[in-house]
């Protein structure tokens, strides 16, 4: 039996409605454990397939959202699989709300490219685009590892490795004492196991609460400055920190290239990201701060190009605004308390994206910078990255799974049973904390074994 | 010039553990069977350890036992020790060991070849591999004679270029003084076949006369003993047994060692060979493990037709003078006399990720392989290997299904799925860690899980074959009475709960419900089953194991329900990964070279990610 998956499917952004996605054998359990009719008395799972119905999805005896739900049998949907679609309200938090539900009610998060995968295998898909699906799939998978790495902070990494050495270590402690029982012996560990599992799952549990609160992962419109040195970018990055003082966080792996803020305009988060600025140059450090501005740019929900209007455009502007092309942008019409020697219409024209005039200097023109932004993002231009949700879910349900298994630990060692029992669910706790830095088990816990204990012959 | 030609089913090179589990194999399936060795006297020889069985170990034995091998009805005629290891932990890890009369262990085995029909034992150094297009067709020995075969498994143990090693003193033999085998490497070469260069050590044989035993803990063998083999009679195995004795290394002995670290070959660079990290030299532990101010050393008995002694724990590649001194620092050991010097030895070996899991070339049709040949180290390791190598060699010249044991079903299953699937630099051990189902495949429960496919194999009688389903029937018959039976909460129970230490019941319940609480068993609750029918010992023993376990035991078995659809999707061998565009440039190179056998197994290497193998499903199912 495959397993439920589940997932937004539009775009995570203030938009009017989202669609969350179920498909799989249970599609139509799931359902009916959280939704509910109007008069409460329609039964989801009776209902004629390919039907719509209004109610309200529920988590226990809380009211989520008020919803619109598509019930598809299989074998006529897109996967191929019984699918439930729900369309709720738009917007970040509903839509997080509505999918927490749906997985806490028996749905799995849907791996990178799932449904196309199913969809292939199902044969819902003509053959002659085998290729066009692999490519999907890799891709996609590609871009979660890396965005799934990019975003967890790096404190909780750090917490997330030392919660496995700590399991690894007493893992290969017992197996060690299993494979020569002569030399190592268990007497009265069980007892100091205890103690460790009870430590470690308390910061497991800290974990948790950090990732329901969405602060496990780095989030925000991924916002970078660009512009050629002296525009006024660091300027403008202390304007905007300076009158939002809502900086979330500092961060880990900074380098002196590449400096990133968190701030709050009008509700909405934005990961402000400052580079090094933009030039032909022969210096290597210099280079190396260059090519990664490049980087951030082609991965930044939207841009910020800040240009020194007293001084004519040239070569590195040409450069600039060709990382633009195809990206959200502003361009920041710099330094107007200064002899203009660039016209504000030749920028609109030439790049084809709005032009705010400022001076970071004489703090003018801020107030138009956050309007802008906040029309482009409740217009839907611009908006977070999916992945991100996507990814905390993931982290999450593997949370929970190495949360749940040490629990099964503790109720072995409190139920007496022997040590062979422990080292099976703490293997587990830590192959799914493994999953959230994308690490597999491989030879861990041989390594481990031979490195720490001494074994017999 | 003329020579000896003849003509064989099935070349079995090497008598070692997986030579002798081959050969028999072969010629018991009805194969005309050939066994080399280069010496006849070393038949099924110990050239380290006087046991067979341990930890994870016995499992293997129990396993192949179970598939119709020779080694445990070996052992059971044979031993002059045993113990079941682990016993305060879960039937799991359960383990037997026996301590083996080494000369009487070989001297069984030989009787038993001898007297197998279809098989013929030669002595002789088989010298170079016959194929033509891809396919077996052969093999010539060093006299030159050929001979003409349609399978060949090569068990050739550590004896290929093999080379002993001790101080500054290095020998061109195999174990014990025995002649190496310096040509074959070379004929391996020139197939293309990719060659490792392990290395292994074994510790110094003392005179037992010379030892004081007064100063040591002596290690007796278990009351009542557990049988290896499923066929062998209980009874038969209440001997008398003999003791082994414990000490221990001290400071003076590691300060010797480590005063004449500049003289070990090993950290002298003279060593090239990888050593297994779980069966370190003594210096080596003195090295790596600096903290501990003392080791354990085991002094067990070669046998009952010797005074010699296996010193377990002190292998060592140091300078006999040296050897000396450190030996006589230990306790019982100050005026011990060395027999035998203790030695390194380093040999050829192939890389096992040619092999598909049926243990054949890849590249050689007909081609088996088993043993410390594979990369692995172990009397019972090679055993396992050899048995399947030469079960498959016959069902392949029998143009039959082959045999493969996956993960879920066997230790033996795991092995050769790590030995052929895993990158691995270092003579591989069994280790009850790396089988993930291990609460499945229990050395008490090897019979349920393989006499069928022994018998499928043609390895196990009809007889026996029956007396399993029988077992299976009761076992199954009696689980469900016993889930079944209800028991109130009367003053007869309460009793015998208290006796017990267990909490009393408030209402009514199950047998089996009782049966869970840890402080009971089957055994336990049995004035309380009054219905109880009379079974045999081993019914009771999965009786009990299968319901006290039953939460931990179902959720393993969903968890090779899921491991089990991943195996089944076959990939078929001769893939051409270069078609199977957005494949990572890692994974397709991995692919390539490992040739995997199921999506399961592609799963299982290393720098093939999760999105690969999507990618590799999307691929095989729209080649449909």
């Amino acid at each position: 039996m495959e397993t439920t998956i589940a997932a937004i499917s539009t775009a995570m952004s203030a938009s009017g409605i989202g669609i969350i996605r179920i498909s799989g054998e249970n599609a139509m359990d799931v359902i009916s454990r959280i939704y509910r009719s109007k008069g409460g008395k329609k039964k989801i799972k009776e209902v004629p397939t390919h039907t719509i119905h209004y109610g309200y999805i529920y988590d226990g005896e809380e009211l989520i959202d008020e919803v619109l739900v598509m019930i598809m049998h299989a074998p006529r949907t897109f996967t191929g699989e019984d699918t439930v679609e729900i369309d709720c309200h738009g917007g970040v938090y509903a839509m997080q709300r509505v999918l927490d539900t749906v997985l806490k009610n028996g749905a799995e998060i849907a791996e990178p490219g799932e449904f196309t995968k199913r969809a292939f295998l199902n044969g819902r898909m003509d053959l002659s685009q085998a290729e066009a699906v692999m490519d999907v799939i890799q891709a996609k998978n590609e871009y979660a590892l890396r965005s799934s790495m990019d975003q967890l902070k790096g404190s909780v990494q750090k917490a997330i490795r030392n919660i496995r050495e700590k399991l690894i270590y007493h893992i290969a402690y017992i197996e060690s004492a299993l494979d020569d029982p002569e030399h190592i012996s268990l007497d009265g560990y069980p007892q100091e196991l205890l103690e460790v599992v009870d430590n470690e799952q308390k910061e497991v549990k800290r974990l948790l609460k950090t990732s329901s609160d969405g602060k496990m992962i780095q989030e925000g419109i991924q916002t970078v400055i660009l512009g050629k040195p002296n525009a006024g970018k660091s300027s403008l990055l202390n304007l905007l920190i300076g009158e939002n003082r809502a900086i979330v966080t500092d961060i880990a792996g900074t380098t002196r290239d590449i400096l990133e803020e968190y701030i709050t305009l009008h509700g909405i988060s934005l990961k402000i990201i400052d580079t090094a600025g933009i030039r032909e140059t022969k210096d290597i450090v210099e280079k190396i701060g260059v090519d990664r501005a490049r980087e951030m740019a082609q991965k930044a929900d939207l841009i910020l190009y800040v240009v020194d209007s007293s001084v004519p455009l040239d070569e590195n502007d040409e450069e600039i605004m060709e990382m633009l092309t195809g990206k959200k942008a502003i361009i920041l019409y710099n330094k107007t308390d200064l002899q203009p020697e660039i016209q504000p219409e030749i920028l609109e024209e030439k790049t084809g994206h709005p032009v705010i005039p400022i001076s970071a200097k004489e703090e003018k023109g801020i107030t138009e910078l956050e309007e802008q932004i906040k029309d482009m993002f409740f217009g839907g231009e611009i908006s977070f990255n999916d992945e991100v949700y996507i990814t905390n879910a993931r982290h999450k349900a593997a949370l929970e799974e190495a949360d749940r298994s040490l629990d099964l630990v503790r109720n072995s060692i409190e139920m007496g049973m022997s040590e062979d029992f422990f080292s099976i669910d703490l293997m587990n706790a830590y192959e799914n904390l493994g999953k959230i830095l994308g690490e597999s088990v491989g030879e861990d816990l041989v390594n481990e074994i031979f490195s720490k204990f001494c074994m017999g012959k | 010039m003329r020579t000896l030609v003849e003509d064989y089913d099935i070349v079995v090179v090497g008598a070692g553990h997986a030579g002798c589990e081959a050969a028999l194999a072969g010629a018991r399936l009805g194969l005309n069977t050939v066994m080399f060795t280069v010496s006849v006297d070393s038949i099924a020889l110990m050239p380290c350890n006087p046991n067979v069985g341990g930890s994870s170990k016995g499992h293997l034995v129990r396993e192949l036992d179970a598939l119709g091998g020779e080694m445990g009805k070996n052992i059971d005629k044979t031993f002059i020790q045993s113990k079941m290891l682990n016993c305060s932990k879960g039937p799991a890890v359960h383990s037997l060991r026996a301590q083996a009369d080494k000369q009487a262990y070989s001297n069984e085995m030989r009787k038993t070849l001898e007297n197998t029909p279809n098989l013929t034992i030669k002595q002789g150094e088989v010298t170079k591999l016959l194929v033509e297009d891809g396919k077996i067709t052969g093999v010539k020995t060093y006299s030159g004679a050929t001979y003409n075969c349609k399978a060949v498994v090569l068990c050739t143990g550590t004896y290929l270029k093999a080379r002993c090693i001790y101080g500054d003193v290095s020998n061109y033999t195999g174990p014990n003084g025995l002649q190496a085998a310096n040509y074959l490497t070379d004929s391996l070469k020139e197939l293309g076949i990719e060659m490792f260069r392990f290395k292994t050590g074994t510790p110094a044989r003392i005179a037992g006369n010379t030892i004081d035993y007064s100063k040591m803990e002596e290690q007796f063998g278990d009351e009542r003993v557990v049988p290896f083999s499923f066929s062998t009679n209980p009874e038969d195995v209440q001997i008398e047994q003999k003791s082994c004795w414990l000490t221990y290394t001290n400071e003076k002995t590691h300060e010797i060692i480590r005063a004449n670290l500049d003289r070990s070959p090993l950290y002298s660079g003279m060593i090239e060979g990888t050593g297994p990290r779980y069966c370190p030299s003594i210096e080596d532990k003195v090295v790596r493990f600096a903290d501990k101010n003392r080791h354990q050393v085991f002094i067990e008995p070669e046998g009952l037709y010797t005074n010699e002694m296996y010193i377990g724990g002190m292998s060592s590649s140091l300078p006999e003078d040296v050897q000396e001194e450190m030996y006589h620092s230990v306790p019982g050991l100050e005026h011990a006399k060395i027999v035998k010097n203790a030695y390194a030895i380093e040999y050829d070996c192939i890389n096992p990720r040619q092999l598909y899991p049926t243990l054949e070339f890849k590249k050689i049709k007909g081609l088996f392989s088993g043993g410390q040949f594979n990369g692995s180290s172990g009397y019972e390791e090679a055993a396992a290997q050899g048995l399947i190598a030469g079960i498959n060699a016959a069902l392949e010249v029998k143009g039959q299904e082959q045999l493969i044991l996956d993960r879920s079903e066997a230790y033996i299953g795991v092995l050769i799925d790590d030995l052929v699937t895993k990158e691995n630099h270092e003579p591989y051990r069994m280790m009850t860690s790396r089988a993930e189902y291990r609460l499945l495949l229990r050395q008490d429960n090897a019979d349920l899980r393989l006499r069928k496919k022994g018998y499928q194999a043609g390895l196990i009688s009809e007889e026996d074959y029956q007396k399993i389903l029988t077992k299976e029937e009761q076992i199954k018959t009696e689980i469900s009475r016993v889930e079944h039976t209800n028991i109130g909460a009367n003053k007869e129970v309460q009793t015998l709960l208290e006796s017990y230490n267990s909490t009393p019941l408030k209402s009514g319940t199950t047998l089996a419900e009782l049966i869970r609480r840890p402080e009971l068993s089957y055994e336990a609750i049995k004035p309380l089953d009054k219905e109880r029918p009379e079974l045999p010992w081993d019914v009771q023993e999965q009786v009990d194991i299968n319901i006290k376990y039953d939460g931990y035991i179902r959720r393993q078995l969903k968890q090779v329900e899921q491991f089990k659809k991943l195996e089944a999707k076959k990939i078929p061998t001769d893939l051409d990964y270069e078609k199977v565009g957005s494949l990572r440039i890692e994974a397709r190179q991995k692919l390539e070279a490992y040739r995997p056998i199921s999506i399961g197994q592609a799963s299982r290497i290393s720098g093939v990610s999760p999105a690969d193998i999507s990618v590799l499903l999307v691929y095989l199912s729209s080649t449909k």
